[in-house]
């Protein structure tokens, strides 16, 4: 098989590199080796026509739950790699809550060892910040940094600590590591299980006011500025975290931010008659805090968009919406969810492909993020005007948790290459072993 | 109507065909011992109610219903079955309604998602509590007749409160106005958008009212910081004799039971000649008559 491939005359948008065109790229050996505004002639190359598509540097996923080890039956690092590269995502970064938590190299090493049987897409792990996500006792951050951890977090709790908290952001300059922290005062929140608002009001359910995620992510600005240290806000909800996260960025910390699609698209109406797939945490905010994150993410305060995949059984959304587990997949649905924010104006398509590749890649440091000679071949090549509806028993993730079965969206992924070996192509997982 | 989850969304002349079949069955009414003759009605309490289950007991044998009554007290829930594997099992059993009083709120509406049967709310968490404003707007119009241009005052724990919220719904389709009054960590947001007003000084609005309700407070509640004690909840929000000489002559005192004399009504106006606390368990059975002929049609 050719090492050699040719993708010709789509529309590469590269946005760390400047470019919107239509171009030729040349993989060679897992590597772009050239991207070119001329047509180009290679020998033995395989050539892909990509014309009236769009060739994007393959996306990057800061937040995805993997459920593996402890919860194979919600998802697998298998089941997980295949809903990546099915939308578009040659790179995950794996989060710690699992069973048993990634607090040590054991566990890690596990990780790394079934994504490489996967051989789908790139997973890099974030290790924890305490042990066993108990919020108590620091883990080991150079041993988890040895075996390849990319970022601590205690993802899924916050780390009500500040004492513990200002000193992960201290020791973790060690290893230059970005710290990302799920911002939520658990006094504030209490028994939340949604936004406090109207919609709760009249659901009668527990509400959560922002003040729970804005309180927590003052509390970290001020320990940043302190510590000189580096943080990620993971999952961006609301108008107030993104007001204070502009101004740290603007006063020169060393903070990076995500928001997922599900926060710049739903607000917590979608809960409408206890609909348990519109839980997740931080909950479904207001049309005014949507508003927020979308400027966020076009002004640059967000870096990212993540999509926080947390795959769920029947099981624990066939519930009272009280005794429901919070989360929703995202994978699958991610790229026409950020599409529709450029069809509807909001951004242009630049942005919204720096958002799911550039910005990804430097606020953690990662390879790919673009396509200049020399970057790894992981590249997202889509279809910009086709329709869809999704359907979430076609998911390639072995969860169906979705608020968005039956929407309607425009863009869909053709081809997922990564590293030049192409794994996802109309609707197909590649098995090309 | 197939379910009664809420009176959320309910139409006023959905309301009051049900209050108008509720009359007929007060008058004694044709007999009616026969529609539901044969049938069964099963009464699923997750939560106690003795109050709620008699009352709807007693409203499907007056419809010649069979009632099962199922309750949480060692069946297999507390063996960690869900509520859609327990209902199912009532449901093989071929109930023509299943009537819900649960802890969380939406309950009954993720079961009227899984079956077949009727549904009725008969209380779900901090939600609604239908038949319970349906028999106060019951008891508010045999006095008055009609409900529009009156002043309703909800006194207490609003946003625990499944009352207060279908009441809020209730009377305002009929045509009143509805005031309610807390201290503000219970009031919550948005409320004004589905028509009500919003106090916290309750001396103020007692010369207005046409009726008060005052809600049960919950003592469980001072633990978790809404109101310091108890006994200055009774203080500021009780309604206490003397707070009773400042409401209109002819005004009306309500309280969906059950009361906790001394706390936020005082014994002597619960017992006084404006409650008609007697008269709302009384015409319970009559609401739920209706409510049952209704949704079993
Ligand atoms: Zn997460």
């Amino acid at each position: 098989m050719s090492s050699t491939i040719l993708l010709s005359r789509g529309r590469v948008v590269d946005p760390r590199n400047g470019v919107d065109g239509v171009r030729d790229v040349l993989v060679r050996d897992g590597t772009i080796a050239e991207v070119s505004e001329a047509p180009l002639k290679v020998q033995d190359a395989r050539v892909v026509d990509a014309t009236g598509k769009l060739v994007l540097p393959g996306f990057i996923d800061l937040h995805v739950h993997l459920r593996e080890p402890g919860e194979e039956g919600k998802e697998t690092i298998l089941t997980g790699c295949m809903a990546a590269v099915a939308g578009g995502f040659t790179a995950v970064v794996a989060m710690p809550n699992t069973k048993p938590v990634n607090d040590s190299v054991l566990v890690s090493e596990y990780v790394k060892a079934k994504a490489r049987e996967a051989r789908l897409c790139h997973v890099y792990l974030a290790g924890a910040i305490t042990k066993g996500l108990q919020g108590e006792e620091m883990a080991e951050m150079g041993a988890l940094v040895g075996a390849g951890c990319v970022c601590i977090t205690d993802d899924g709790r916050p780390v009500m600590n500040a004492g513990l908290m200002r000193r992960a952001l201290q020791y973790a300059q060690l290893f230059n590591l970005p710290v990302m922290v799920h911002e939520e005062d658990l006094t504030l929140s209490g028994k939340g299980v949604m936004n406090e608002g109207r919609a709760s009001t009249r659901l009668g359910l527990t509400g959560i006011p922002p003040s729970a995620e804005v309180a927590m992510v003052a509390r970290d600005m001020v320990l940043l500025e302190e510590t000189k240290g580096r943080l990620h806000v993971a999952h961006v909800s609301c108008e107030g975290s993104v007001r204070l996260i502009r101004e740290a960025k603007r006063r020169g910390l060393n903070v990076t931010a995500e928001a997922t699609p599900h926060h710049f698209i739903l607000d917590d109406e979608a809960v409408g008659a206890y609909d348990t797939h519109a839980r997740m945490n931080p909950p479904l905010r207001t049309r005014r805090d949507i508003e927020a994150v979308r400027e966020g993410l076009v002004d640059g305060t967000i870096d990212a968009i993540a999509t926080d995949h947390a795959p769920h059984g029947v099981l624990e959304k066939q519930v009272e919406f009280d005794k429901a587990w919070n989360g929703v997949v995202g994978l699958e649905t991610a790229l026409g969810l950020t599409l529709s924010l450029v069809r509807e104006g909001v951004m242009s398509l630049q942005r919204a492909v720096a958002l799911l590749t550039d910005g990804p890649a430097r606020a953690f440091g990662l390879a790919g993020g673009h396509l200049a000679a020399g970057a790894p071949a992981d590249i997202t090549v889509v279809e910009p005007e086709a329709e869809w509806t999704v359907d979430s028993a076609r998911f390639f993730s072995r969860s169906r948790n979705t608020p968005f079965h039956g929407r309607r969206l425009t863009g869909r992924v053709a081809q997922t290459w990564v590293s030049g070996r192409l794994v996802f192509e109309d609707g197909q997982i590649k098995e090309s072993r | 109507m197939r379910h009664l989850l809420g009176i959320e969304g309910l139409r006023r002349a959905d309301i009051e065909a049900l209050l108008g079949r509720a009359e007929a069955h007060l008058h004694g009414g044709p007999d009616a011992s026969h529609v539901l003759r044969g049938r069964v009605i099963a009464n699923l309490f997750f939560e106690d109610s003795t109050r709620t289950r008699t009352s709807f007991e007693m409203a499907a044998h007056a419809l010649g219903a069979e009632v099962l009554n199922w309750t949480t007290a060692g069946s297999s829930v507390s063996k960690g079955e869900t509520l859609l594997d327990t209902v199912r099992n009532i449901e093989a059993t071929g109930p023509v309604a299943l009537i819900i009083r649960h802890r969380s709120s939406g309950a009954p509406h993720l079961v009227a998602r899984h079956v077949r049967c009727a549904v009725v709310n008969a209380g779900d968490g901090t939600h609604e509590h239908p038949s319970q404003a349906l028999l106060d707007a019951f008891t508010l119009r045999r006095r008055w007749g009609r409900l529009d241009g009156r002043t309703v005052l909800i006194v207490g724990d609003i946003l625990h409160s499944r009352v207060a919220r279908s009441n809020l719904h209730c009377l305002t389709a009929l045509g009143a106005k509805v005031v309610l009054c807390g201290p503000p960590t219970l009031l919550p947001p948005g409320l004004e958008s589905f028509g009500a007003e919003l106090t916290t000084n309750l001396d103020a609005a007692l010369p207005r009212a046409d009726a008060v309700m005052c809600l049960r407070v919950q003592s469980e509640r001072q633990g978790e910081n809404f109101f310091p004690s108890t006994r200055e909840f009774s203080r500021m929000y009780g309604l206490n004799a003397a707070r009773a000489e400042r409401l209109k002559p002819e005004a009306l005192v309500l309280h969906p039971g059950p009361m906790n004399r001394g706390v936020e009504i005082a014994p002597a106006v619960a017992d006084g000649p404006r409650s008609v606390i007697l008269e709302q368990v009384a015409h319970g059975v009559a609401v739920r008559r209706a409510i049952l002929e209704e949704v079993c049609r």
